[in-house]
């Protein structure tokens, strides 16, 4: 058995570091010193995961689609990002000459801006939260609403038809995802009844016979997290809702005319929102920074919230080399026809789940009514769809 | 009232003149939204998290990007060859004042009523949620009713191109 102080030394490690680091500043800028070292490692940790993930994600691709990937660079490429960032920041930094100057270079700081203010409210780890608001939910759908006025900077701006429609594009189906993004959360804060992220992730700190109370183990909670997981896969841009960025029609969408370190700040900024959304996923459904099985508590919760994060990256570089991209007629009528009215039904069965007390009765009835009518929504959707074996016209 | 106050003043007020007077109207609709953000910082400095937020995700997340996409859809961002100065702007002014007036007369004339309150009044987001669906609960109805034939207002609207032939 190892010693209880050096596994909950080990749990607050980088508590324990920023107020030995302060220690050493006088008294009166101490506070302001401990938020600016959490800013700095917050700054530092996420575009440093964004560069890792950037190798993960192309070898991760290659694989699928059965070819090596970046190989060239440092062991196994992995100093693939170092090069990119030196190639970014070296480019030559060209702005259209009819594009609008002022709005074009504020965009794309507009939006990695937005997207960091994000992760200020995410619990990392027991204790590791930069501001605990009462609000914190409402405050990261806020932010993550105003990056889509950055999205659109970018895409007007530019004065190029291919950004202008990826960013009409990408704005409209933010909105629309953006719907059932909160509305998938508001379940979980109708069963914790707070705002406040760190208060949810104690709300599934508990164990019963060794297995945890997330919420991904409740009918409701499983529904949330698979209209949650869609939505936020759609709010992010990614395949197989990346018709905002399109390559064979659009070029590469809002940011087509950036070049150099602006466009770096877009990709930047696409894959911290990544992060912060799998981060906000993990904390609402997945328990956060808590351990899976109350044995393995012993193990650093920021490990267990960081795990979790690189697992839902993991699923989502899968998803974009198993699926094809969607239609924008389809993208929409998944959204208002299919995702928007399960979601509310799972509000009600939360509430149902909710007055039904404690035991048993509970969990068939939500199970029942989810299930129903998922398999009854699917059919009837379906119904129109004819699926046989593929024909090829021009192929034969 | 702190330098904080008159720094989030400055940019709001900033914001406002901006969107009234500069030439091209996205730039107008952006720094409405420069506006909406200094409001949205006002009510937090204020210690009013839920409104903050609310006007955030709101405002710059879904009133801007539909002023926005209104000017785009219906090729508004040309600027008209005579200025952008409305001929009946003395009339608007007239109006604005006045509406500036109630509205100014309405907050002085409530300051009397309220008590001294020396301590600000802790509201969390549960109070507001139960407020909400107590109190409140009338005027929440009556905004969903509204917002409901709005939106089978907008499906019908855009149903209509649908029947007409072409």
């Amino acid at each position: 058995m190892i010693d209880k102080t050096i596994i909950s030394n080990l749990d607050q490690i980088f508590l324990l570091l920023q107020h030995w680091l302060v220690a050493f500043l006088p008294v009166g800028l101490q506070p302001v010193a401990a938020v600016l070292l959490s800013v700095v490692a917050i700054v530092c940790v996420f575009p440093a995961l964004f560069a890792l993930t950037t190798v993960f994600e192309r070898k991760g691709l290659g694989r699928i689609q059965n070819r090596i990937g970046p190989n060239r660079v440092g062991p196994y490429g992995i100093l693939q990002p170092v090069a990119d960032g030196i190639k970014s920041l070296t480019k030559e930094d060209i702005v259209p000459s009819s594009a609008n100057a002022p709005v074009h270079f504020l965009a794309p700081m507009g939006l990695v801006v937005a997207v960091f203010m994000g992760f200020a409210v995410l619990p990392m780890g027991r204790n590791m939260v930069l501001v605990d608001m009462d609000a914190g939910l409402l405050f990261f759908f806020a932010m993550g609403a105003s990056t889509e006025v950055s999205v659109f900077m970018a895409g007007w701006s530019s004065r190029n038809k291919y950004s202008l429609l990826g960013a009409m594009r990408a704005v409209a189906q933010m909105i629309s995802y953006e719907v059932v993004l909160l509305l998938s959360s508001v379940a979980v804060v109708m069963i914790s009844g707070t705002l406040s992220l760190p208060k949810i992730v104690d709300a599934q700190n508990q164990y019963t016979w060794g297995l945890p109370h997330w919420y991904i183990f409740t009918p409701w909670g499983l529904a949330g997290f698979v209209m949650y997981a869609i939505a936020a896969t759609a709010e992010t841009n990614r395949s197989p809702f990346d018709l905002p960025e399109g390559e064979s029609e659009l070029v590469a969408g809002y940011h087509t005319e950036y070049s150099g370190f602006k466009f770096a700040l877009f990709f930047l900024g696409e894959y911290l929102a990544m992060f912060s959304i799998s981060g906000l996923g993990t904390t609402l459904f997945l328990g956060g920074w808590s351990a899976p099985l109350s044995s393995l508590n012993f193990i650093p919760s920021w490990i267990w919230f960081f795990s979790k994060l690189m697992l839902s990256i993991f699923v989502f570089i899968w998803m974009r080399g198993t699926l094809p991209r969607l239609r924008q007629d389809q993208l929409m009528n998944f959204a208002w026809k299919f995702v928007l009215p399960f979601t509310l039904l799972n509000l009600m069965v939360t509430a149902l789940w909710r007055f039904m007390g404690e035991g048993w009765e509970r969990w068939v009835v939500c199970s029942a009514i989810l299930l129903g009518v998922w398999v009854v929504m699917g059919r009837i959707e379906m119904r129109s769809e004819h699926f046989g074996p593929r024909s090829y016209r021009y192929a034969e | 009232m702190s330098v904080v106050f008159y720094l989030i003043a400055a940019l709001t007020i900033a914001g406002g003149l901006a969107a009234v007077l500069l030439k091209n109207l996205v730039h107008s609709a952006l720094a409405v939204t420069v506006a909406f953000g200094g409001l949205a910082l006002l009510f937090l400095s204020l210690d009013a998290q839920f409104a903050g937020f609310a006007q955030i995700l709101v405002y710059i997340g879904a009133v801007a990007i539909l002023i926005v996409f209104a000017i785009l859809l219906t090729r508004g961002s040309d600027l008209p060859k005579d200025g952008v100065f409305s001929r009946t702007w003395i009339v608007g002014l007239v109006i604005a004042a006045g509406s500036f007036a109630v509205l100014g007369w309405a907050v002085l004339a409530s300051a009397p009523s309220m008590s001294q309150q020396t301590a600000v009044p802790a509201v969390t987001v549960h109070d507001i949620g139960v407020a909400l669906v107590g109190r409140y609960v009338l005027p929440l109805e009556i905004v969903a009713l509204l917002l409901t034939a709005a939106t089978i207002g907008a499906v019908i609207v855009a149903m209509h191109e649908k029947g007409g032939a072409k």
